[in-house]
């Protein structure tokens, strides 16, 4: 396992090229072209404004104005998150031409995949740094510095579970189905439309056991909430289990990699 | 040295799971509590049985065998997308594999992004792309359409690039499988072209195919799969004769099926028959040719086999003088003449001679099916001469190929370079065949006269 890891390093410039060829192949014929990805998120942004400001005015508790801002902080780390797996459950069997003809680091796809969502991640950053800044919302520059680190961090656990799954939905095909529902699930057991502080005191504790929800409070809180950043210990935690859920993941695509050329 | 592939002992064996369908689910994964149990294979398919074969830096190997032979299988472990389930294999240099041409290629991007993504995947740096680009436009003769997305290719023109950007990958082995139909008869050229000098420039090529005569012609060894199993390996000629046979043997009909294997078995019992004629005045042969026959029947770069239903009984080459004899002159008139029993009549036999220098260049060939002779009967006794007016060949020594086969190439008897005679020649050129020739001078140019 230890020596395929360490073949990674070599696979950069694969990956970056897959990762282009990815989101150029997205847009490929598409009239506005890499437009889209500001635009996706910009229109969701307008529709929560619009519903939360005209048709459910009251549904939110005071100091979480604009409540769309609030909820877009969350969803574009969550929309990242949960494609990533979609996509990635289903990329070995979708790329098996490289696996079953070509010597191929299988690895690769899964990574590629996430990698290409967290670009769709950025591009939307923009337009949430837009918002931010017209609603004038009092966030502190130097807290940003913690952003990359939140990234990074939900980069890793993103990465391991996408192995995992991308591994194991070789062998059972409709994992991909139930996944969709488990998100489902997940996104509403995650702080993402609510903030923690409106969840019954009963429920905090299923909340913190919940990774997403230490991920999406560190986001709301250096790009919403005002006040210093408090996250470092959950984050720190968080981390070394992203990398733990990195090495399980990479370890069950490593042991199952010798049946995808016959498998998918 | 180190030879470019060492396949040491492998086996391959697929795993079939679930019998009832074909993907289990997590679903019945989970109510019968069989996670771990429909990871275990329920069935076991062995593809690849004890294969052991190494091919020597610049070599190229033939792998041929009917489908489901296992041959692309082999190549699979090879190129290391699958790993054989024992045995080792060893490659030494970079591998490209030509198994599936483009492989990986994205419609909806141009060629020239294709070009670049495909070369990158085959183990490429950017820089390197960048320098063999133009190159590699060239070859598959796209010049005018690389900027357009690969969907709008024909598969023509989508094989060609993969087929040129694999190739341009500048591998030290190449795995190549049955790709050689991609393109018109030029393509075809320019691609055995580009095989020729990967030869000379002493890389190996392992090629599958179905195409026996690009074996014969191109490889400089063999190897005959039949279910996983090899079954020989050695000179190209005998393998794809062996192999010919045995396609024959299991197309025909049971009852030609006890004859056709007490032919085949009459074949392999004398393989290294010694030659009728040769009165201890042969050339001595190459003794580590002498190893590997005893290792191996098909391994001898001579030898004899055929079914015997036509048998060369004697084989004489005679000079101008009309005296058999083993020493020539470079010019002189040769007669081959060859002696032969059909043990009952046979309406579909063709003579042929092959005629090789010492480094086993084939200097000319020909049969009379070539030639146009048809065939009506032989029966009995009867004889062959072959006659050549003049033999313009420059001096050294010769080895002759004596058969008679089928038309389809299903061996009567087959006499591979037994026969040894010297030319000697007053003039010192090089090269293989003399052309008849004079040479004119005017001017200013003259010589001292001996």
């Amino acid at each position: 396992m230890f020596s395929s890891l360490a073949k990674l390093g070599r696979y950069r410039a694969l990956i970056q090229t897959l990762v282009v060829r990815d989101l150029k192949a997205r847009y490929r014929g598409s009239v506005l072209g890499f437009f889209w990805s500001f635009f996706n998120p910009a229109l969701l942004l307008f529709i929560y404004t619009f519903v939360f400001t005209k048709v459910l005015p009251s549904a939110h508790p005071a100091g979480m104005e604009p409540i769309a801002l609030f909820m877009f902080c969350g969803i574009l780390p969550w929309t990242w998150f949960s494609s990533s797996l979609l996509e990635s459950s289903n990329t070995l069997i979708a790329g098996g031409n490289l696996i079953k003809k070509v010597m191929f680091p299988a690895e690769v796809l899964p990574m590629v995949t996430v990698l290409a969502n967290m670009v769709h991640f950025f591009l939307g950053l923009p337009i949430l740094a837009a918002f931010v800044l017209y609603y004038q919302r009092p966030i502190d520059p130097l807290e940003l510095l913690w952003l990359p680190v939140i990234v990074l961090v939900q980069l890793v656990l993103t990465i391991g579970m996408a192995l995992f799954l991308s591994a194991l939905t070789v062998h059972f095909r409709d994992l991909k189905d139930l996944l969709g529902n488990i998100l489902t699930l997940w996104f509403f057991a995650t702080p993402i439309i609510y903030s923690v502080d409106m969840a019954p005191a009963d429920m905090r504790w299923w909340l913190n056991i919940n990774p997403m929800t230490h991920l999406m409070r560190s986001y709301q809180d250096v790009m919403f909430f005002e006040g210093s950043f408090s996250h470092q210990g959950s984050l720190a935690v968080l981390g070394a289990g992203s990398i733990a859920v990195f090495l399980a993941g990479y370890f069950v695509f490593d042991r199952l990699r010798d049946s995808f050329a016959e498998e998918v | 040295m180190k030879p470019a592939i060492d396949v040491i002992n492998v086996s391959k064996v697929y795993r079939r799971y679930a019998r009832r369908r074909q993907f289990a689910t997590l679903k019945s994964a989970l109510l019968d509590g069989s996670l771990l149990g429909d990871l275990q294979p329920d069935e076991t398919f062995q593809a690849l049985k004890n294969v052991t074969f190494s091919v020597p830096k610049g070599c190229t190997y033939g792998v041929i065998g009917s489908n489901g032979s296992g041959k692309s299988t082999l190549l699979k472990c090879v190129a290391g997308i699958t790993r054989p389930t024992e045995g080792d294999v060893h490659v030494d240099g970079r591998i490209s594999a030509l198994i599936e041409l483009g492989a990986g290629f994205h419609p909806e991007i141009s060629g020239r992004e294709n070009i670049f993504i495909n070369g990158i995947m085959l183990g490429l740096s950017k820089k390197e792309v960048q320098r063999r680009f133009d190159e590699i436009v060239e070859f598959a003769e796209m010049q005018d359409f690389i900027d357009a997305p690969v969907k709008t290719y024909s598969s023509g023109m989508y094989m060609r690039l993969g087929f040129a950007v694999a190739i341009h990958v500048d591998p030290e082995v190449l795995l190549v499988d049955e790709v050689l139909a991609v393109g018109d008869q030029g393509f075809t050229h320019k691609c055995l072209d580009k095989f020729s000098d990967f030869r000379r420039r002493n890389k190996s090529i392992l090629l599958v195919t179905h195409s026996l005569d690009l074996v014969e012609k191109f490889c400089d060894e063999a190897h005959w799969l039949d279910k996983g199993v090899s079954k020989g390996e050695g000179d190209p000629k005998k393998v794809v004769a062996a192999y010919v046979m045995n396609v024959e043997d299991s197309e025909e009909h049971s009852l030609a099926k006890a004859e056709a294997a007490r032919v085949a078995a009459s074949a392999s019992e004398t393989p290294q028959a010694p030659p009728p004629d040769v009165d201890g005045e042969r050339a001595p042969e190459n003794p580590v040719d002498d190893a590997e026959t005893a290792r191996d029947g098909f391994k001898a770069t001579e030898g004899r086999w055929g079914t015997r239903e036509i048998e060369i009984t004697d084989v004489s080459i005679s000079g101008p003088d009309g005296e058999s004899g083993h020493v020539f002159q470079s010019g002189d008139d040769i007669k081959v003449h060859m002696t032969m029993t059909a043990s009952q009549p046979i309406t579909d036999f063709v003579f042929g001679l092959g005629l090789f220098n010492a480094d086993g260049v084939c200097v000319y060939g020909t049969n009379t099916n070539l030639e146009e002779f048809q065939p009506s009967e032989i029966a009995g006794e009867a004889s062959v001469t072959f006659e050549i007016d003049s033999l313009d060949l420059v001096e050294g020594t010769y080895r002759l190929d004596l058969a008679a086969h089928k038309a389809d190439g299903y061996p009567y008897d087959y006499h591979r370079l037994l026969y040894t005679f010297r030319i000697k020649s007053r003039v010192r050129d090089v090269g293989i065949y003399r052309p008849a020739h004079r040479w004119k001078f005017a001017g200013g140019i003259t010589f001292k006269a001996e």
